[in-house]
């Protein structure tokens, strides 16, 4: 048992795992291709076979695999009977499809590709019968919607084709968010996602005041996907997938997923008055009027398609009567229904490709040119009709003998006159397949000469025609199945009954009869009833359906465009004021912080600082039209960011800061090179106050919120005093932050420098496409003389001050680094100190000089910076600690002092690397703009080249 | 003391977000550059301030100011150069690229932008 369970997931995973050979094994041809798909569904209905005499001897094989077991997610699956039924539905009638489409597809269709969605779906459907939490379900139940999107869709160039696939995903995937809200009500209920438990607590269910939103949230889910009134306008549209999809998916599979869920539920949400009249009632219906537009319609796959609604309505009605027998008669009917109905879409498809239509008006006398065709489709669509013999005669009587003694609203006639009714239809459509198709005189119009198939396409619809006869006339070859899956449905004690042909003289019988009867009387009159039908108006469920949708997408677009309408301006401005209404709401309903912090005096040198930042703020605002003032005061209040981190105990963070200063000021510097010098006055006086009083908001609740915060201890404890404790303890540094940076939150850090390597690999593969778009075309015929201002480029003195000033600079770096651990400083600073020694050389003799001299590309950098801190950080692995744990220790050289080294340091030199070459790229590809202007490349480091003997022009260094 | 730092955090914002919503690129870039400042402040204030209390451990001293923040703001620093980097050249890319430093897309914008309806 144990070993039969673990066969599940295998089951439920071949389809996915087999999804990944169709698209490759096409290019071996067409035939590899189909047993290429052929293979995993053998082996899955092999495998389920192998369960098979378990489960009908009604044990329940089980495999559990927790997933995510706080949310009550699991990897649960289970087989019983009905999951069995529907499992060997899907892998079985999936097989003979795959044979059927090898040999229906044409040339021109990518088989590969659909093949590839075949399984997906096929994967998707075993996935949900074999589930056993209700969550696992719910995605494997998504899955499906989105495959059959695809495979409807599957003719890309026909827009019937999408348009069906839309409608589709659109109802399914609506029904399917409503089912994921009910089943997340009876998972609260119960207290358990688990299939198993929930099915056991039928009373807990059904008087929780919840049982009904959740009953009718799960039948949304059902119903959408069986195309049950007033949701089965979707089906026929998809018809206008290629035949196989409608016979799988339309007739055998997706559309019973519904049908199965509501028989896996039944014995917790069957048996209640409100479980009659919607599910029976909405079956009811849908039987009637699926089975009417059947009759009219001209389309053969039209005409299948909505008598699929109608026989998808029996089998609801069937569940919905809440009887055990019905239970039994809707499960027997799901079983025959699949046999024949897929049998008859193939026969569809093959009319269609043998004619070239499906246009009943088109077609008739066919008997004689396709006789293998005929004989399947005679049986097949009087197994449909209810003919004595075949197996829909048997489930249909059930159905009708149900369907006698049922009650509705104390009325005792009104249910068995509509179900002899709806019978009456599905004869007269049936017997007008057969009769309108394969009668009546042969005609010399066809758009194609008809004849009949190869084996290989008709050798499914005959092997399903085979079960039809083979059950309908002997039936108790079926009943095992037919009594393990409904002793699922039901969950208890089945009722007394045999599946027979011949029990006795019934009202069923006469009812049998009564519909037989009526149906060849109504296609006799079929001609006058079709103009009649023809003339009387009747809504159209795509008008609806599209004009809906249209309005919805309407409105969408004009909330979507009213906040965000591709304006950069109007997003921030929504973003802003969002944040700030979020903001009023958490603050004016949460409790206010209480001062409980005494007050650091003020002095009078932060308060200079404090003016001078607040004046170059203003500044900013009142000039940020011209550009280069700008620019100096967004230096000022850099520097004064600096001091106030120095002023209060931070002195990593200044350093930091005013070197990222220095390093911004030039790239911005670069930047506003190319860029106009200045803003034009543009935005109404209006415009300029609502986002003046925006912002006054935004700062004036941002001062709020940081005075709270600054007036007040902290909520509970923070964890700072660990790492104050530990710094030296477990990191072996004094400087808490660097500790916290390389060793305690190493992997943040790990995390950060990655970023940075990106964005600077983002900047260069910016500027390369800019460069070799119009942008680099631009840029070559950039007028020089508009820009140019200064005479001298490579000033004599600034290139030798900055050559001496190279080593000191490297050498500060040197040292900033390596006291990181123990003083302020570290990889971060040391990286930019580097930077920007270099820039120094750069802005001195000109990129391209000192580039020319430049051995390891910035990219290397960045890479083994990264390769650096990683290498450091599975170090840790070879201890066996886990990734980035830190270890220290002391080294004493003699003549030196005690030297302590830590692993930290090599994971610093990471962070080193990665930020000098992050740094050096940016700004490299913002000079690499000016290069394409033609800006010359001097030889010489220097305008003026003292070294020679006639250095008194300016223009001889530039080459 | 801290209703200065309060307060220049809020002018700061005030500033970023004022020149956050203009329509050419360079001041939105310093606006960007303006929040950063304010943001990066902002977390740091929530270690609460101390004077002459740097987290650099020494003998004999007691209190020490919390060094959490400014670890998570040392690396924010540095992303935000990053970041800053970044929608320059975004910046410097378009202008180029379109001639216009306007930073919306204006209504006469070719529909190519506008994906199939």
């Amino acid at each position: 048992m144990d070993t039969a369970g673990s066969f599940l997931p295998i089951i439920a995973a071949l389809p996915f795992l087999g999804a990944l050979f169709p698209g490759l094994m096409i290019q071996a041809g067409r035939n590899t291709c189909a047993a290429f798909t052929a293979a995993p569904t053998i082996l899955a209905l092999v495998l389920l076979l192998l369960c098979a005499p378990a489960v009908l001897h009604g044990e329940v094989l089980q495999f559990q695999l927790p997933w995510l077991p706080k949310l009550g997610l699991n990897v649960n699956f289970m087989l019983d009977g009905l999951g069995l039924l529907f499992a060997g539905l899907i892998l079985g009638i999936g097989l003979l499809i795959i044979l059927y489409a090898r040999f229906y597809l044409s040339r021109e269709d990518p088989m590969g590709q659909f093949y590839t969605y075949l399984l997906l779906f096929q994967g998707a459907m075993v996935g949900i019968v074999l589930s056993d939490n209700i969550l696992l379900l719910l995605v494997f139940w998504e899955l499906t919607s989105l495959s059959s999107f695809l495979l409807i869709g599957y003719w890309k160039h026909l827009p019937e084709g999408r348009q069906g696939a839309r409608m589709a995903l659109v109802v399914t995937g609506t029904g399917g968010l409503a089912m994921i809200a009910g089943m997340l009500i009876l998972g609260n209920i119960v207290g358990s996602y688990d299939l198993s438990v929930i099915l056991t607590q039928k009373d807990l269910i059904q008087a929780d005041p919840m049982y009904l939103p959740a009953l009718l949230l799960i039948l949304v889910g059902c119903f959408t996907k069986s195309a049950q009134f007033p949701f089965h306008f979707w089906l026929p549209h998809a018809m206008a997938a290629p035949t196989p999809v409608s016979a799988y998916l339309h007739s055998a599979t997706m559309v019973k997923a519904g049908l199965f869920l509501m028989a896996r539920m039944w014995p917790v949400l069957a048996g209640t008055p409100e479980w009659f009249y919607i599910v029976a009632t909405t079956g009811l219906i849908t039987m009637l009027i699926g089975a009417k537009i059947a009759l009219f319609k001209d389309d053969l796959k039209a005409l299948l398609a909505f008598s699929t609604v109608s026989h998808l309505g029996l089998i609801t009605m069937l569940l919905g009567f809440g009887t055990k027998m019905a239970a039994v008669a809707a499960v027997f009917h799901i079983i025959n229904h699949a046999t024949f109905k897929a049998a008859l879409f193939m026969t569809a498809g093959i009319v269609d490709h043998e004619t070239h239509t499906r246009d009943i008006k088109r077609l008739g006398g066919l008997r004689h040119l396709m006789p293998i065709t005929f004989v399947i489709v005679t049986f097949a669509a009087l197994s449909m009709a209810g003919i004595p013999l075949l197996n829909g005669f048997l489930s249909k009587e059930m159905m009708l003998e149900e369907a006698s003694h049922t009650i509705w609203q104390g009325n005792h006639w009104i249910v068995p006159v509509l179900a002899t009714l709806g019978a009456l239809f599905s004869v007269a459509y049936s017997f007008r397949y057969i009769v309108h198709v394969f009668w009546g005189p042969q005609r010399d119009d066809y758009p194609s000469k008809p004849h009949d198939p190869g084996f290989g396409m008709w050798a499914a619809p005959a092997f399903l025609v085979v079960l039809v006869v083979a059950i309908g006339v002997a039936p108790f070859l079926a009943e095992p199945l037919v009594r393990a899956s409904a002793g699922a449905v039901i969950g208890g004690a089945l009722p007394e009954f045999h599946l027979k042909i011949w029990h006795g003289i019934t009202p069923a019988l006469f009812m049998s009869g009564a519909a037989v009867l009526g149906g060849a009387i109504l296609l006799a009159l079929h001609a006058p009833l079709m103009r009649l039908w023809l003339a009387t108006p009747r809504p159209e469920a795509k008008t609806m359906f599209d004009a809906i949708t249209r309005a919805a997408t309407r409105a969408s677009r004009a909330f979507t465009s009213g906040v965000h309408n591709g304006a950069l301006t109007r997003n921030g401005a929504t973003f802003t004021v969002t944040v700030l209404a979020a903001g009023w709401l958490a603050w004016s309903s949460g409790e206010t912080l209480s001062e409980s912090r005494e007050m650091l005096p003020i002095a009078a040198v932060p308060a200079i600082g404090w003016m001078l930042l607040i004046v170059a703020t203003i500044g900013l605002v009142a000039f940020h039209r011209n550009r280069f003032l700008a620019l100096m005061l967004m230096g000022i209040v850099g520097l004064i960011v600096s001091l106030g981190f120095v002023y209060f105990s931070a002195p990593d963070l200044a350093l930091t800061q005013i070197s990222v200063e220095v390093v911004t000021i030039i790239l911005l510097l670069l930047a506003l090179n190319f860029i106009p010098r200045t803003t034009p006055v543009e935005s109404h006086p209006a415009r300029r106050m609502r986002d003046a009083l925006i912002a006054l908001t935004g700062g004036v609740a941002v001062t709020g919120l940081t005075y709270a915060i600054l007036i007040s201890d902290f909520a509970f404890e923070s964890i700072s005093a660990f790492h104050l404790a530990n710094s030296y303890k477990g990191g072996g540094g004094t400087n808490v932050v660097n500790v916290i940076l390389v060793d305690f939150r190493g992997f943040d850090t790990y995390g950060e420098i990655i970023v940075l390597g990106i964005a600077a690999l983002v900047i260069f593969a910016l500027t390369d496409t800019v460069l070799k778009g119009r942008g680099g075309r631009w840029l070559a015929n950039w007028d020089k003389r508009k820009y140019r201002e200064a005479g001298d480029r490579h000033p004599l003195m600034m290139v030798v001050a900055t050559r001496v000033m190279m080593p000191i600079a490297l050498m500060v770096g040197a040292f900033i680094f390596l006291r990181g651990h123990n003083e302020p400083g570290g990889g971060f600073i040391a990286g930019l100190i580097v930077a920007i020694a270099f820039l120094m050389q750069y802005m001195a003799s000109g990129f391209a000089w000192a580039e020319a001299r430049q051995r390891v590309t910035y990219h290397a950098t960045i890479g083994v910076g990264v390769l650096v801190a990683s290498v450091t950080g599975l170090g840790a692995w070879l201890a066996g600690k886990p990734f980035l744990t830190s270890a220290y220790g002391y080294i004493t050289l003699p003549p030196i002092e005690k030297f302590e080294w830590a692993t930290a340091m090599a994971f610093d030199t990471g962070v080193f690397l990665t930020v000098v070459g992050a740094v050096m790229l940016a700004l490299n590809s913002l000079s690499s703009m000016a290069r394409r202007t033609g800006e010359t490349v001097n030889i010489f480091p220097m305008d003026i080249n003292p070294a020679r003997a006639d250095a008194d022009g300016t223009d001889e260094g530039n080459a | 003391m801290e209703m200065l730092l309060a307060s220049a955090i809020g002018a700061l914002s005030a500033a970023g977000i004022y020149l956050m919503l203009r329509l050419r690129s360079f001041p939105v870039i310093i606006g960007i550059s303006l929040l950063s400042y304010a943001v990066n402040l902002f977390l740091f204030a929530t270690g609460r301030l101390a004077v002459n209390a740097p987290p650099v451990l020494r003998d004999g001293v007691e209190t020490y100011t919390d060094p959490l923040p400014q670890a998570l703001v040392l690396t924010a620093i540095v992303i935000s150069f990053g970041m800053t980097a970044v929608i320059v050249i975004m910046a410097l890319g378009s202008y180029l690229s379109s001639r216009s430093d306007t930073v919306n897309i204006t209504r006469d914008t070719p529909a190519e932008q506008e994906g199939d309806a």
